[in-house]
């Protein structure tokens, strides 16, 4: 994929699919150590060894409809291609890490991309989740937790609702804006 | 750190919002925007940005969300649209400049652009 945010986007979704209701995402840019570490941790159904050992065959998946699942082939191909792994650490009944390290200058990264519209695209597909998110910078740190946005809208109004869309987009776009380097 | 563009800009957003709520309950149309692997790689993030910056510019009030992935890959990025009392219309390869006119023609005059259409489902 073009950008490293899609890839994000699309391990999220894999957290909702786990029947995650926690998903803690950290981007961290190390300019020092040359890296870029991308964390996605969720508190979903998990998987055994010897399912995390299948997870990244482009030829498995949890799915019925088809026999390929190409989320996790395709970034740890990304990862390998700029000097970077992927590692999962998982656990039945507790949640998965899923961890994607990239050489923060190798010319064969895919930029990062748009995490704005990443985030807003997750969090409006999603009712029930608690997204804690982290994005550390050599400049500065955009962080936020989506249950207290939620908190603060109260019961009534959602998050697709399309004034608070408004609000949530300008919101993801400054965040992120104040963290380019 | 940034600071959570304050609380009371929330407040006051939700006091907006729960203002026009009752007004909006019964809008009855839904957007659903697939966002399986596959739409991502396809492009369906910026689609879906698409639609919501159409929706704002018109002041057209629709729910949007997202799904996963009906098996027709090679049809991505899939939107549909329903509306109450209306077969839901599935459309396909959706790129973002298509986007206007799909509001404009379905939304607004409410006609589905049947030479994009991909199929649909009757109303219940």
């Amino acid at each position: 994929m073009r950008e490293l945010a899609l890839h994000i986007l699309d391990i999220l979704q894999n957290a909702i699919e786990a029947g995650a209701t926690q998903v803690a995402l950290t981007i961290d840019e190390d300019q020092a150590a040359d890296r870029l570490t991308i964390t996605v941790r969720d508190n979903g159904r998990g998987m055994d060894k010897a399912t995390v050992a299948r997870a990244i065959n482009p030829f498995f998946t949890s799915r019925t409809t088809r026999h390929v699942g190409l989320g996790l082939p395709l970034l740890a191909a990304a990862t390998e291609r700029a000097g970077g792994q992927l590692t999962i650490q998982s656990e039945p009944g507790v949640g998965t890490t899923v961890t994607a390290t990239f050489q923060l200058c190798h010319p064969d990264r895919q930029p990062l991309g748009d995490m704005a519209a990443t985030l807003l695209a997750f969090l409006l597909g999603e009712k029930n989740v608690a997204l804690h998110y982290v994005h550390r910078t050599a400049r500065d740190t955009f962080e936020f937790h989506s249950a207290d946005i939620r908190a603060a809208l109260g019961d009534e109004v959602e998050l697709g609702d399309p004034v608070v869309r408004q609000w949530l987009a300008e919101f993801l776009a400054e965040g992120e804006q104040a963290v380019q380097t | 750190m940034p600071k959570l563009k304050t609380l009371d800009d929330l407040k006051r957003v939700r006091e907006e919002a729960q203002k026009s709520l009752k007004v909006r309950l019964d809008t009855g149309t839904t957007i659903i925007v697939g966002m399986g692997t596959c739409g991502i790689a396809a492009g369906a993030r910026d689609t879906m940005h698409a639609i919501l910056e159409e929706l704002a510019k018109r002041q057209i009030d629709a729910h949007v969300t997202t799904v996963g992935c009906i098996g027709m890959c090679v049809k991505e990025p899939l939107v549909d649209i329903e509306q109450a009392g209306k077969p839901r219309v599935t459309y396909a390869n959706v790129k973002p400049d298509m986007v206007p006119r799909l509001i404009e023609e379905h939304l607004i005059k409410g006609q589905p652009v049947t030479e994009w259409v991909l199929g649909r489902v009757k109303a219940e």
